[in-house]
């Protein structure tokens, strides 16, 4: 087996992972790599070439058919049930469908992190009101999310995202519905959160966006990693 | 401002939960009903055994060839009288009249000449001294001796008979209960499974971002139990007239023939608590469903 190499401070650790759905094809064959702490990546490739399922193995989603995932140094083939949500509340993910809860307001659906993890209301509400004005949301805290447009509902699910602190973020597409300056300002969301130690993994189709920040990519295509630039 | 955790998923605008409180109602209803009729049979058995408990019923039959009928009954129990009188742990004895015993009979047989002229037996009420111990057997032995026919009735066939009576009842309440009871279970978990179905992306959400399968499991557990609250007490609401209108019925036939059809005063605690016992059994089944239903998750 292909070892990627690890260190200390290695976050992400992929050693030969495949994918398969069902008794389908594999979408993802063999991949190795890891990112350490504090690192920065874009995930590129065609439509379809395997972005989406990398991230779900990322976000803990779907576990492989094959190889071994270590994710904040924790083998996910044996951790043990109870954990898992521990481990997902270090992740932060931003979903390309953005899967906002409708029933809930734009406060409500970002403060969800924080209430999961049993926070309480003194202590979610200031920081959910900071990071919805961050985010130029300030006047529709209390909107359900269909009544926003795409880029306004794009923001809620970045803020849900990041809200807790995550030691890892995952953003698939998260600049897909936004216009430029919008997109901007959510990438230099990013860097900060990334300047503050979150290790950043985001897919994107956006290669101006990826040619402007400048950070190293993780190239997909037909299933297989093909260029696994080091931080 | 407080917002409460059990909004994260929208089971309040989920039609699968619109059925439970009209069915919990229903359940709660037949509960209250058997629960009643439970205690109103155990109630009745109770005072019986309580009348007769420590009493016997002497029975000295008329002679059956004599020219004088009624003062050859009169000496038969005298003698029988004697016999008591001398026998330990007997506290009175009390000779019913011909009143008496012609009111006995008369809900059978009318109060016409034919009551009056009938050759009715003696009959003696006796009472045992508290902590007396009769020997029944020697007893009738020598009333027997004192006034051939006479027989002694300590009340203990019929007092076993009635509490088989109350035992089938209680068995047929229980049952019902557990069917009651069943059938809660079982659509509560019909409706919490199809919520988990129809809140399938919600609830992946949920976990993917940190959510435990107890917090999903409280979702519905305090949806199941608010509504099926408010569906037993609609039940209970509906049981009360419903038991008072029995109660209401048997007090209307009146005299000591009938007997009270009232719930015992120690009961209603029980029947109130109806809806609450059913609202805490529909909060563990969904409870319990949710944790089947994740735990297969990955």
């Amino acid at each position: 087996m292909r070892q990627a190499s690890v260190n200390s401070k290695t976050v992400v650790q992929f050693d030969s992972v495949s994918l398969r759905y069902g008794n389908g094809p594999e979408a993802l064959q063999d991949i190795s790599f890891s990112l350490s702490a504090g690192s920065f990546h874009f995930v590129t490739g065609p439509s379809g070439a395997g972005k989406s399922s990398l991230l779900r193995l990322l976000y803990l989603a779907q576990y492989p058919s094959a190889g071994v995932i270590r994710l904040f140094g924790t083998d996910t083939r044996t951790i043990r049930r109870q954990e898992v949500p521990m481990l997902r509340r270090r992740i932060g993910v931003v979903f390309q469908d953005f899967r906002l809860l409708d029933h809930l307001s734009a406060f409500d659906n970002v403060a969800l992190p924080l209430r999961v993890a049993g926070l309480r209301e003194s202590e979610i509400r200031p920081h959910v009101k900071e990071l919805l004005e961050w985010v130029g949301l300030a006047e529709h805290l209390d909107s359900r999310p269909s009544t926003l447009s795409g880029g306004q509902q794009q923001r809620i699910a970045i803020a849900r995202a990041v809200i807790g602190r995550p030691e890892l973020l995952v953003a698939d597409e998260p600049t897909g519905n936004v216009d430029d300056a919008i997109a901007m300002r959510l990438m230099y969301l990013f860097r900060e959160l990334n300047r503050t130690g979150t290790t950043v993994v985001i897919a994107t189709h956006n290669e101006a966006l990826v040619a402007r920040f400048d950070q190293p990519r993780l190239h997909i295509a037909q299933g297989r990693l093909a260029v696994a630039e080091a931080a | 401002m407080l917002r409460p955790l059990s909004s994260s998923l929208p089971l309040a605008y989920d039609e699968s939960h619109r059925f439970l409180p009209l069915l919990v109602a229903l359940m709660v209803f037949l509960a209250a009903m058997a629960v009643a009729g439970a205690l109103i049979v155990h109630g009745l058995i109770g005072r019986w055994d309580r009348d007769v408990t420590g009493t016997l019923t002497v029975q000295v039959p008329p002679p059956a060839e004599a020219a004088d009928t009624a003062s050859s009954l009169r000496e038969r129990l005298h003698a029988v009288e004697r016999v008591l009188a001398d026998t330990p742990g007997i506290a009175s004895a009390q000779v019913l009249g011909r009143d008496q015993l012609v009111g006995l009979i008369e809900p059978w047989l009318g109060s016409g000449d034919l009551v009056s002229d009938l050759p009715l037996p003696g009959l003696i009420d006796v009472a045992v001294a508290p902590g007396g111990a009769i020997d029944i057997t020697d007893l009738a032995r020598r009333l027997a001796e004192a006034a051939p026919g006479t027989t002694v009735d300590d009340h203990q066939t019929w007092l076993q008979r009635l509490v088989d009576l109350g035992r089938a009842v209680e068995a047929a309440v229980l049952v019902a209960l557990a069917t009651v009871a069943a059938v809660t279970a079982a659509t509560v978990i019909y409706a919490t499974r199809t919520g988990m179905a129809v809140h399938r992306r919600a609830i992946e959400l949920l976990r993917l971002i940190g959510a435990e399968d107890a917090y999903i499991a409280r979702q519905f557990a305090d949806r199941a139990f608010a509504l099926a609250l408010r569906g037993g007490l609609i039940g209970l609401l509906a049981s009360v007239p419903a038991l008072l209108l029995v109660d209401w019925a048997a007090r209307r036939v009146g005299s000591g023939f009938i007997i009270d059809l009232s719930v015992p005063a120690h009961g209603w605690p029980l029947i109130v608590a109806l809806p609450l016992l059913a609202a805490l059994l529909a909060r563990f089944t969904a409870q319990a469903a949710v944790h089947r239903a994740t735990g297969r998750l990955p």
